[in-house]
């Protein structure tokens, strides 16, 4: 190197460059992108619905048949990613810890609710739970318990449609579990139960967050499925998407787009909540 | 507690981890199990702790079948080269674990507190108790990781490369302070490492293993003054080997480019090992080994030189000191003062040890002119 090459002063540059090249690139098409799909909608959303006005607005968002509609929709959205969690994570498991034949095709079985149309899940439970139904009719004959055409209909299509999330989001953090933390755990004398309750369970608290949300999520957005196993009477079985639906139906574009921002702002800050919990916990139990 | 393995093996899908291993622990040893990888000897301390079980053979605490007791109640505390700690607990609550998790006298929690204090004062962790492992150094855990199995009060201590995952510096304190808890607590303990020096400091026996079977069991200075086989020779400390007919009780190399009496071995090929002080360089102009020398670096107030000798160009190491200038290509002649001919024997090795006080037992051939190439 020459010694002028030595003596020419740096070049200002507020941009240190970093080790991983294109960070500039790629966060601004992550922020274009982001914005087109999902940000510039749904503002177009909050602002037709603020045409509304604000005595409007409040009285479709506390008019008793959109409440329980909301309340049937989230409701039933939190039930069944409880269920979905309980099951998901013992699937999860089942699939990750034990070896046994036609286990792949077990686990093949999990995205099915992915991939068929929601429709088709909805056709496929009415046939069974709708009161003329195989399992619909024995249910209701022997233990007075209507599954189809009612609101527990909607948990159950929800339950079939969120239980992949679970399961794929719990799989691979229980495959990462390392085998010698549990060795360990038997060596200073803990049994099975206390291994998995205090050491194996708490390292996956996270990632059974996670699940819950996405099923949870997907629970609330839900319609195809639904609306086939429940008979949607308003009141009893109408869940709020649907309403939404027949607003639209009656050309009452302000009050679908009403209800619309209701769920949006509901739902971000149940997901808002859950991320914050899942912060917690990752803190809590020492992740990072 | 003695540890006693009798004649136990282990397959992997028909591969044998283990080989009719047979070996006694004494109450109190501190014992090591070195070896290359794939030798075994994490497969048998897994086995003494009950993490495998053997196709056949039995390990024994005392004069107890340990496969009695479930791996729960054995009383081995067992430290993982890569810690296991558990992550969303603080280290006061790792190293509580194993007391909470007894069923039987469980202590009270505030015995329990005092427990722990007592063991993080022992490993020197004192005041970190509320941190989680993330938060700690690579060494700090390792010794959290010992304190958890200490707490237990084990019968036997099991670590497998317990200093594996740490760098040169930490490794070598960890290594002395583990000698110091163990003089003091006394526990029967074994570690494996494939690592030669920290098995001859730290152990008070080592035991080589390869290919699923024991080679040498033996103090430190055994091991290294007299290797039971080629194996263990090469393991441990730095070697040169050479081919050599054994006939007559001589053995040599390329019509007698060396040629050494070696006493009783059996006729037939040999393997011929030395030590880079085994070999010294001729100075004085007397008879000697010629060679080339191909490469020399510094190994501290030494140089270590390598020389190609004989037909073959089989290469020898030594040290020279380093006031001396040696060059590449440089002629040099050397004689050998030590070192070991084995032999292949019906059983196993024949092992002749070669005089190292007087070099004028060795009667050199002259080799003029075979150097040329």
């Amino acid at each position: 190197m020459t010694p002028k090459a030595i003596s020419k002063p740096p070049r200002a540059n507020w941009r240190r460059r970093s080790v991983l090249p294109g960070f500039g690139l790629s966060l601004g098409y992550t922020i274009a992108y982001l914005s087109l799909v999902v940000l510039i909608p749904l503002a177009g959303l909050g602002i037709s619905s603020a045409s509304l006005g604000w005595n409007e607005f409040w009285a479709i968002a506390f008019d008793p048949r959109v409440a329980a509609a909301l309340q049937l929709s989230f409701g039933a959205a939190l039930l069944a990613a409880i269920v979905n969690t309980v099951f998901g994570v013992l699937i999860a498991w089942v699939l990750v810890r034990y070896r046994f034949p036609g286990r792949r095709w077990l686990d093949a079985a999990v995205d099915l609710p992915f991939a068929l149309p929601t429709a088709v899940a909805g056709i496929a439970l009415a046939t069974l739970y709708a009161p003329n139904g195989v399992f619909g009719a024995t249910l209701e004959s022997v233990f007075g318990l209507k599954i189809g055409f009612s609101a527990i209909g909607v948990v159950f299509a929800l339950i079939f449609v969120g239980l992949p999330f679970v399961v794929r989001t719990v799989q691979p953090v229980l495959e990462e579990i390392d085998r010698e933390t549990e060795e360990v755990s038997a060596t200073l004398g803990a049994g099975r139960w206390r291994t998995v309750t205090r050491v194996i369970m708490p390292g996956l608290l996270p990632a059974i967050l996670t699940g819950f949300a996405l099923s949870f999520a997907r629970g609330v957005g839900e319609y195809g499925s639904v609306i086939f196993i429940a008979n949607n009477l308003p009141f009893q079985s109408e869940i709020a998407p649907l309403l939404i639906v027949i607003k639209l139906d009656e050309h009452n574009y302000a009050g679908a787009t009403a209800i619309a921002t209701i769920m949006l702002v509901i739902a971000f800050v149940m997901l808002f909540v859950i991320n914050l919990l899942q912060a917690w916990s990752r803190k809590w139990f020492g992740h990072d | 507690m003695q540890v006693r393995v009798t004649n136990v093996s282990k397959n992997y899908a028909g591969m044998a981890a283990l080989a009719d291993v047979s070996l006694t622990v004494g109450s109190g040893e501190l014992v090591a199990l070195l070896g290359p990888s794939g030798s075994g000897k994490t497969t048998l301390l897994r086995t003494i702790a009950g993490l495998e079980t053997p196709d056949s053979g039995v390990v024994y605490f005392n004069d107890r079948d340990a496969s009695e007791s479930r791996i729960q109640d054995r009383g081995v505390g067992f430290v993982f080269q890569h810690y296991a700690l558990f992550k969303h607990m603080r280290v006061m609550d790792n190293i509580a674990f194993g007391l909470r998790a007894r069923k039987k006298n469980r202590p009270k929690e505030a015995d329990v507190k005092l427990k722990v204090m007592e063991l993080l004062d022992l490993v020197q962790l004192s005041g970190l108790e509320k941190r989680f492992p993330s938060q700690l150094s690579g060494g700090q855990r390792q010794r959290v990781a010992l304190a958890r199995a200490l707490a237990i009060e084990p019968s036997v201590l099991l670590l497998d490369e317990p200093f594996g995952a740490l760098d040169a510096r930490v490794r070598k304190d960890l290594r002395r302070w583990l000698r110091e808890i163990h003089d003091r607590t006394g526990h029967t303990t074994l570690f494996v490492t494939h690592d030669q020096e920290e098995a001859l400091e730290l152990a008070d026996r080592v035991v080589v293993m390869n290919k699923g079977q024991i080679e040498q069991s033996a103090t430190p200075d055994e091991i290294y003054d007299t290797p039971a086989t080629p194996f263990v020779f090469s393991f441990i400390g730095e070697s040169s080997v050479i081919p050599v007919v054994v006939g007559n009780g001589r053995a040599t190399l390329d019509e007698r480019v060396i040629d050494l009496e070696v006493g009783v071995l059996a006729d037939g090929p040999a393997k011929l090992f030395l030590r880079p002080e085994d070999v010294a360089m001729v100075t004085d102009g007397g008879p000697g080994i010629p060679g080339l020398v191909v490469s020399t670096r510094r190994i501290g107030g030494m140089r270590r030189v390598t020389m190609e000798c004989g037909l073959a160009r089989h290469r020898i190491e030594f040290d020279a000191p380093a006031e001396i200038d040696i060059h590449n290509s440089q002629r040099l002649q050397v004689r050998i003062t030590g070192g070991r001919v084995y032999g292949d024997g019906e059983e196993g090795y024949a092992t002749e040890k070669l005089a190292s006080s007087d070099t004028a037992d060795f009667k050199w051939a002259r080799a003029e002119g075979w150097i040329d190439r």
